[in-house]
């Protein structure tokens, strides 16, 4: 149980990963398409998001910057949306569903054995870069619960001790 | 042979997010591939149709003309069901679903009582049309509402006419919509701006999903009668970011709709202009909150302000704006074509219509409902869902996600309509109805709510931000055994005071899970306090792991399923636990079948 | 796609119906063609693909097209049962390419029973 909390409570690790110049490049068609109004902040972002696979400070100034738009409404914005993330994320991404009906059917076992077995937290990377894990708030597949995206496959009806199995499969 | 085939067959496969992810586009890759093998591919035609609402059965199959209905259907089915079904007839007992009441198998959609009992409006195309065919839409009196509207009725007109309904919003405040479009009208201040909120936030809610990615035409035809109705020339649709085949196949739907002149300048010829755009989400539960929506569509935090002025006065870059959820959108064509009166005729005296709820949790039948206002709690459970699986007992059901309350055993004849739910201390909210068996904790649910708004509360006012926070370790400290006398109390005040003096709709009901439990559940929480036991044997650090030796039958279940070898047993012994082994994981819990662990 | 006006709509409408009457629309006659292993091997497919062709030559739109298993009388295949809406449906045996045209003209669409063709009167399960 202490494991588990000292786990849960470690703070997400800061990155020191760095976008080279030449690649910031790669935004300038998607601020020429978003030009003009705040109200394109956020599919600007997206786009940005799915480019790079996070939002570092130095892409949310070169969007600042392109935009017209204050760099610090910019980061506002970033870290108020649970979808925007200012750190690197592993190849995979495992989004486990902690909806009501995910619940009472086992999400919350499924998440003390990832983070028992992978070493990751809610929010965290692992070491090898191959997870981040991220808690969500309900995908909306209730009839299939309890159920975990990673990547893009929807895992459904998934009996707690079959998690890491599933897990495995991803490299 | 003629260009266009008849086709004698039709498979319907359901292409919700439910059954994609149980892999119904492998099923329909199968189907492809065997009519194709056997020359039958211009006999019979394959329609990807939008969720049917069974998600828990899926991947779903229904072959017309027959209505035959299959379920959990996987690839290797395809070959025989090709060989009997579609090419001698004869259907195939062993994937028809077995309703638990009928004895045998049932094969047709009408008579399984899910399907039966329930009463399609918002629902009324489900797994009849293919999502992304406008003129599928059309035939079944698609745009004809709009028509009705644009040629025959004003705009004052079409309002009354919304009036006469009594439809409410079905996105949980239960506004009359009437009411809302007709002060947007007065307000003579344009642009104006209607939305379509498809921030389907509530956990164990997904009707809005269903509609948008099974039906999308209806939410667009809704969207413009009321742009018609309240002047309007734009919309939105805020659609969050965990849907991202909702964002995709409303996309589609508009730019048919613009193709066909139903979205767009002078449409149908009427002099009406109305276009749609999609605005998605980023991930923030509160902007399923009004005015925060209209924030996040500004491409701002999304944080909710103080009303008044209201949306209708000041939304949308502080023009008059509505906002409807879009199960209210996807109700405006058959009460624009049918009129209000139809509709008021249909549910109770405050609350007309119908409802769709999510039912899940320990329920046998999970999926989506359409049913009357005015039907009973236990008609929705055990008429309808099924009841409870493996034997178990109701114990509670929880309505209104995190904003709502429990209503618990010898409460389920309540009838569910926007007052009498209020009057039990839950909501309608946007309709998510979770089953609880005696499995579940209420204490632990009533936590992990309250983590749930912890978590989604924007910070912006301190009750919601703080206060929230305190509850939170509050439960924590109860279900991990550090509960003291007064607790309870505490737990009370503060969750009047939350309720009271947040700024917003989120904040002034967040703490509604706590006090319904407590309301109900008042003897749970004692003893986790007072006896330091947890009796629905869910919290660890609340559970002896010890076995009951009265009840065990020795059948050695536990020790077969304990992962860390902690249970010693011998045949015809009882089974008991060594606790320096013991890793409180609650395996043997769940598998023993008679109650013998406490 | 052009734009479309509210008369446009309501052709939209007709002709999607007629593609949709599988899916519980209303229907004039229903052809059930017996294709039991027996069925096929004595050319119910033929029997089958006569029928289709004909309903989508003439744009019908409200007759439906089906398939059962193997009807009993396998010495008699290829055999049709043909219900028309209000009539008691009649079982034809020994059906081919000719006969099947005629049956569809005269009986599904004209109503009048080629009692030359008919077996019986009535269904496996329900005499008349």
């Amino acid at each position: 149980m202490q494991e588990r909390d000292a786990l849960l409570k470690k703070k997400v690790q800061d990155s020191v990963e760095q976008i080279p110049r030449d690649k910031l490049e790669l935004l300038d068609p998607i601020i020429e398409k978003y030009q003009g109004s705040t109200s394109y902040l956020i599919p600007a972002l997206k786009e940005a998001q799915e480019m790079f696979g996070y939002l570092p400070m130095e892409v949310q100034r070169k969007l600042s910057k392109g935009l017209n738009i204050p760099a610090p409404h910019i980061y506002g914005v970033v870290t108020f949306y649970s979808f925007f993330t200012i750190t690197p994320r592993g190849r995979h991404t495992i989004r486990l569903c902690l909806g009501t009906a995910c619940y009472v059917k086992g999400a919350k076992e499924m998440l003390e054995i990832i983070v028992r077995e992978i070493g990751i937290n809610v929010g965290e990377t692992s070491k090898d870069g191959r997870f981040t894990l991220e808690a969500v708030r309900c995908l909306g597949a209730c009839g299939l619960a309890p159920v975990m995206m990673i990547g893009e496959d929807t895992h459904g009806n998934i009996i707690p001790s079959a998690t890491l199995g599933i897990i495995e499969g991803y490299q | 042979m003629c260009a266009s085939p008849y086709y004698r067959l039709q498979i319907m496969m359901c292409a919700g997010t439910g059954c994609i992810a149980s892999g119904s586009l492998d099923v329909r890759q199968a189907f492809e591939r065997e009519l194709t093998k056997r020359n039958l591919q211009n006999e019979v035609q394959i329609v990807m149709t939008g969720c049917n609402g069974f998600c828990a059965m899926g991947p779903l199959v229904v072959v017309y003309p027959d209505g035959v209905f299959y379920n959990q259907v996987k690839p290797e089915h395809v070959p025989l069901i090709v060989e009997e079904h579609i090419l001698k007839g004869r259907v195939l007992e062993k994937l028809l679903f077995k309703d638990e009441k009928a004895k045998g198998r049932v094969p047709l959609m009408k008579d399984i009582g899910f399907f039966g009992l329930q009463r399609l409006i918002v629902l009324r195309n489900r797994g009849l049309i293919d999502a992304e065919n406008i003129d599928e839409y059309i035939a079944r009196d698609g745009y004809a509402g709009l028509a009705k509207a644009l040629t025959e009725m004003t705009p004052e007109q079409v309002i009354e006419e919304v009036k006469t309904s009594g439809l409410r919003g079905r996105g949980g405040g239960g506004f009359p919509t009437g009411l809302k479009w007709e002060e947007c009208r007065r307000y003579d201040n344009f642009p104006k701006y209607t939305i379509c909120n498809g921030d389907e936030g509530d956990p164990g809610a997904f009707m809005d999903r269903s509609v948008m990615e099974g039906d999308p035409h209806s939410v667009l035809e809704g969207m413009a009668i009321s742009g018609y109705g309240i002047g309007a020339e734009q919309g939105y649709i805020y659609v969050r970011a965990e849907y991202p085949l909702a964002i995709q196949r409303l996309q589609k739907a508009i730019e048919d709709a613009r193709s066909y002149g139903l979205l767009g300048r002078n449409i149908l010829g009427k002099g009406f202009d109305f276009d749609i755009a999609i605005a998605p989400g980023a991930g923030a539960f509160v902007c399923g909150e009004s005015t925060a929506l209209m924030y996040s569509i500004e491409g701002r935090r999304g944080m909710p302000r103080i009303k008044p002025p209201r949306s209708a006065e000041a939304g949308l870059w502080n023009q008059p704006t509505n906002l409807n959820n879009v199960e209210t959108f996807a109700n405006l064509n058959p009460i624009i074509l049918n009129g209000g009166e139809w509709f008021a005729s249909i549910g109770t005296e405050n609350s007309k219509g119908t409802k769709v709820f999510a039912l899940t949790g320990a329920v046998t039948n999970v999926g989506l409902v359409e049913v009357p206002m005015g039907t009973t709690l236990s008609s929705l459970i055990f008429d309808i869902g099924g009841g409870i699986p493996k034997k178990r007992k109701f114990k509670a059901a929880q309505i209104g996600g995190p904003s709502g309350g429990c209503i618990p055993l010898g409460m389920e004849d309540v009838e569910i309509d926007y007052e009498s739910l209020q009057g039990v201390g839950a909501m309608m909210g946007s309709g998510g109805v979770v089953v609880m068996d005696e499995m579940t904790c209420m204490v632990d649910t009533a936590r992990f709510f309250t983590n749930f708004s912890v978590d989604e509360s924007c910070g912006k006012c301190t009750p919601c931000r703080e206060g929230l926070k305190v509850m939170f370790d509050k439960l924590t400290d109860i279900v991990e055994g550090r509960g003291q006398e007064g607790d309870v109390e505490f737990l009370i005040e503060l969750g009047h005071h939350i309720n009271n003096t947040s700024h917003c709709g989120l904040g002034k009901s967040a703490a509604n899970p706590v006090l319904s439990t407590i309301r109900y559940f008042r003897d749970e929480y004692d003893a986790h306090i007072r006896d330091k036991h947890c009796p629905a044997l869910v919290c660890p650090d609340l559970i002896d792991f010890e076995v009951i030796e009265e009840k065990c039958k020795m059948c050695g279940m536990c020790f077969k399923n304990c992962p860390s070898n902690a249970i010693v047993w011998e045949k015809k012994k009882v089974a008991w636990i060594d606790k320096s082994k013991c890793t409180r994981c609650r395996t043997c819990i769940m598998n023993c079948k008679f109650g013998a662990i406490r | 796609m052009p734009r479309i006006s509210i008369e446009d709509l309501k052709k939209i409408k007709e002709e999607q119906k007629g593609k949709m009457v599988l899916r519980g629309g209303s229907h004039r006659a229903k052809v059930t063609v017996h294709m039991g292993t027996c069925g096929i091997a004595a050319g119910a497919r033929e029997v089958m693909n006569v029928f289709r062709e004909l309903i989508a030559e003439k744009g019908i739109q409200d007759v439906i097209l089906t398939n059962s298993g193997c009807a009993g009388l396998c010495a008699k295949e290829p055999m049709i049962t043909v219900e028309v809406v209000d009539l008691a449906p009649v079982k034809y045996v020994q059906v081919d390419k000719e006969k099947a045209r005629k049956i569809f003209e005269e009986h599904v669409l004209g109503g009048r029973v080629l009692e030359d063709y008919a077996l019986a009167i009535g269904s496996e399960t329900m005499a008349v």
